[in-house]
């Protein structure tokens, strides 16, 4: 895990240029999306989600591209349901930045993953998850 | 394969049992936290957040009864040796302290505390012997870690990020231990995410 990944990317820069290490600043903003890691910044969803079942938190088969709140039989909050997002790189890179900004109301009460290479890299490993 | 917790050397160091099982570590502050405070509901009423609060508390509480069937299924499983079913029953424990505040906390912001599952499903096909039960555990406890790290600034009440913090910690140290007994480094990081 680095700086970034703890205290946000702009702190992290701003730590890091004060201490004249502005070039390393490029560590969270790497070009190629790594699945690899993707797969372990989503060890932190472990404890509500998994890929193949609904838990507290919905099933993750299939979720680029399916309507937000519309897993059959999972019990979303209101909110959620009626947000008529639909789940595209984009829309998870910004909801999973700030989950209850996004979607206030939301049950994911989660303050959100704020480094965007771990987004990055998360919603790749996602979007090449089989099932 | 151990439990035993090893030193940098790798030696072996056999641990006080006492020490692990004696210890309970969220039972009286996560009381005094949550549900023993009285003035908790109204003073969530006058800073008006009881709704979002309590919804985040009932997504904790779903993923701690899932938890406690899990170390059930592990429990029963016959692939735990004795020392190390008796930890994973102590672990167990503290998801129930967990559950059993957070229910109580839920009901007293106003909302209705989710109830356990009549079924949960694990990836039981997966689990072969008591390596692979381990590493499942300290999956669910990593995982709860980054859940409860996260709740702690989304809390209305600030009393409720103190509680969370409390119980962090503790998810924190079953994922160490779960480690360590699989013969992974307990702690591989200064920080957690």
């Amino acid at each position: 895990m680095n700086m970034a990944a703890v205290i946000g990317v702009p702190m992290a820069a701003a730590v890091l240029a004060a201490a004249g290490l502005v070039g390393a600043v490029s560590l969270a903003e790497s070009a190629t999306p790594s699945t690899a890691h993707g797969a372990e910044v989503y060890e932190r969803c472990a404890a509500c989600h998994s890929l193949e079942r609904d838990r507290t938190g919905p099933r993750h088969c299939g979720l680029l591209g399916r309507k937000a709140g519309s897993v059959p039989g999972f019990e979303y909050s209101e909110s959620m349901s009626r947000s008529g997002i639909v789940w595209t790189p984009q829309t998870l890179d910004r909801f999973l930045e700030a989950p209850t900004r996004v979607v206030p109301g939301t049950s994911m009460g989660y303050a959100g993953v704020s480094d965007p290479g771990d987004r990055r890299d998360l919603i790749a490993w996602l979007a090449a998850a089989r099932c | 394969m151990s439990f035993f917790i090893r030193n940098a050397s790798g030696d072996v160091l056999i641990p006080n049992r006492r020490a692990f099982l004696g210890t309970a570590l969220l039972s009286g502050a996560g009381v005094a936290l949550l549900a023993g405070r009285d003035a908790l509901a109204a003073k969530n009423a006058k800073g008006g957040t009881e709704g979002n609060d309590a919804a985040i508390l009932n997504s904790a509480l779903g993923a701690e009864l899932e938890a406690i069937a899990a170390y059930q299924v592990a429990a029963e499983s016959g692939l735990l040796q004795k020392p190390v079913l008796a930890l994973a029953t102590q672990f167990q424990g503290h998801h129930k302290e967990h559950a059993d505040v957070l229910a109580k906390t839920v009901a007293k912001l106003g909302g209705k505390p989710v109830a356990a599952k009549a079924k949960y499903v694990f990836p039981t096909e997966k689990l072969k012997n008591q390596a692979d039960v381990l590493r499942f555990a300290a999956t669910l406890e990593k995982g709860a870690v980054s859940a409860y790290l996260n709740a702690v600034p989304v809390f209305g009440n600030r009393d409720l990020s103190k509680a969370a913090a409390s119980i962090l910690g503790d998810e924190a140290m079953h994922w160490a231990v779960l480690r360590n007994a699989v013969g992974e480094n307990p702690v591989p990081e200064a920080f957690v995410a």
